[in-house]
This record gives C-alpha cells, structure tokens and sequence, in this order.
C-alpha cells in the first residue's frame, strides 16, 4: 500500500499547487491505463492458464502475489535445488532467464515496443544469463577443476 | 478493425465463454483458472491505478528538459546510474517498468538509458535481491549483479545505437 500513500501525497501536492494541472495528470493516467488495458488483460490471462498447468508455481505465485512473481517463485525452488545437489551454474542460467526474459509479460512489452523490440531484448536477456551462469560456474569452481 | 484487434478480442472472448461454461458444467480446470484469473485481476487492480497517477502527475509535472538533462542525449554515462537506482527500487514486476519506461522516453530519455532502465528493473529489484541472498548466499548475488549490470549496460548501448540508426521510435498501443 505504499504506492497508494505515495501516489495520494503526490495527489494533494499537486492539487495545493494546481488544481488544473492535477485534472490533466489524472486524465492522461485514466487515458494511458485503458490504452494499455487490453494488453494487461491478454497477460492476466495467459498467466491464469499457465499457473494451472504448473501448480507448483501457483503456490509461490498465491503467496507473493503477481507482484513479485519471479522473485518469489525462482529463490525458494533454487534453494531446494541447490540443497538437492544441483550446479550454481544451473541455477544461475534458471534464474536469470526467469528474471529477464518475459514471456508473459510480452503482450504488454509488444504493446509499447513493438515485436521485433521485444524479441531481441528477450533474447538479449537469454544470452546475458547464458553469460551470468557461465561465470557463476568459474567462482564457484563448477568449470576448470 | 485490424485482423491483429479482432483475434484478440475473439481469443478473450472465447477464453471467458471456456471459463464461464466451466463454472456452469462444474468443469474443474476451468473453474481453476478462472480462480487464478480472479485473483491476478484483483492483484493488478491493487497496483496499477496508482502507479499510472504517478505516471499522469510526472508527464504533466517534470520538465521535458530536465528528463533530457538527464537521461537524453548529452547525458553520458549518469543516465545509466540513475536507471539502475530507479530500476532496483522499482514497484511491482516488469510489467510496470514498460508503461514507466515508456513515459520516460515520451519525455526524452535516449532509447539505451530507457533499455537500462527494463533490464536493472527485472534484474536488480531489492525486495527480490534479498529475497534471493537469503536463499542463495551472498556471493551468488554479488556475482549475479556484478555481471549481468554491465551487460545490460552494453546491450542496451548496442541496441539503443542500432534502433536509433534505423530510425526506430516507440509508440505505445500500435
């Protein structure tokens, strides 16, 4: 609830200082929402059918809300993987490619930077992972023993 | 109408005819997913009004030359810095950062610091970094951060350079 604390303080600030002003921020804020609306809604509800197919995410995802989604999801699994006996390399490459590359978030990404934008920053944050997981493999003694 | 609008509006269409048949028929996955729906809806509704106020109060506000200032053409490598302080205390997930990162460019921020700026916001959040320390040790995080920032960095020069070169501009809800 920060943001609507901070968001309202914002609001009287402003109105204190002019009151015209506010009424155009607030319209731009309502005509830029609707704008974009269609595409929050495509990502809502490929996110619905994508967490029923995999229900161990759900319950990451129920507890921390969409807002932290792959935060929130990716550490806990990584620390059962990594107790698991699995690479920091690999966990490395997984988290990394679940923080960057956005799938679902894609619609939304499309909607504002257009397809070809969007697949080579996805791409882009493929490779950089690929890079993260090939260094975390060199620190943590994983490659050249 | 364009094609791309009217299969999507078929596509939600029909995904609300699924769930509503669901319900009715007391069809499980649906029911499911339509539950999942409810809940990432209302979560949205919680974050999204407040965040596009801030965005209306910054367009109308802040001064096209002090963004330029900043984050434009003459602002070296400063841009940078700050799009990655703005990226890690970001609010809410990637999802926020496009319409953030958007209203930025509208007010002159160059294509590179604005790229910066997505990349830190799913990268570097701090809520997330923490969260991820705990679980996974600090040296995991120190290294994930030490190099994958200077990445983004340099992608995003990479691909900032080319999109200006092509004659690339942004605009939202094509």
């Amino acid at each position: 609830m920060y943001l609507y604390i901070v968001a309202g303080l914002a609001l009287v600030v402003s109105l204190a200082f002019s009151r015209e002003k506010t009424i155009r921020s607030v319209k731009i804020a309502a005509r830029r929402f609707i704008k974009i609306f269609p595409a929050f809604l495509i990502m809502i509800t490929l996110v619905s059918v994508v967490l029923y197919l995999v229900p161990a995410m759900a319950v990451g995802a129920l507890l921390g809300s969409v807002t932290y989604m792959p935060g929130f999801i990716a550490f806990p699994l990584a620390g059962i993987l990594l107790q698991k006996g699995v690479a920091y390399m690999v966990i490395a490459a997984f988290s990394t490619t679940l923080m960057m590359v956005g799938v679902l978030t894609a619609p939304i990404e499309k909607a504002y930077f257009g397809l070809k934008v969007t697949i080579i920053r996805n791409v882009i944050g493929f490779f950089i992972a690929l890079a993260v997981a090939v260094v975390m493999g060199f620190f943590f003694g994983e490659i050249c023993q | 109408m364009k094609r791309s609008t009217l299969s999507k509006i078929l596509l939600i269409a029909s995904y609300f005819i699924f769930i509503g048949v669901s319900w009715l028929m007391g069809f499980n996955p649906g029911q499911q997913i339509g539950q999942n729906f409810v809940v990432f809806f209302v979560d949205m509704l919680k974050i999204l009004p407040g965040a596009f106020i801030l965005i209306g109060l910054f367009e109308v506000w802040v001064k096209r030359e002090t963004v330029e200032r900043h984050l434009g053409e003459e602002s070296g490598f400063r841009g940078y810095l700050w799009m990655i302080l703005l990226g890690s205390t970001a609010v809410g997930g990637l999802y926020l950062a496009f319409p953030v990162a958007y209203t930025l460019y509208s007010k002159g921020a160059r294509l590179s610091v604005i790229f910066t700026y997505l990349g830190a916001a799913a990268i570097c959040r701090l809520p997330m970094t923490i969260f991820e320390a705990s679980f996974l040790g600090i040296k995991f995080t120190a290294i994930r951060w030490l190099v994958s920032l200077p990445l983004v960095i340099i992608t995003s020069i990479l691909l900032g350079n080319y999109l200006t070169r092509r004659g690339y501009r942004v605009e939202a809800g094509k």
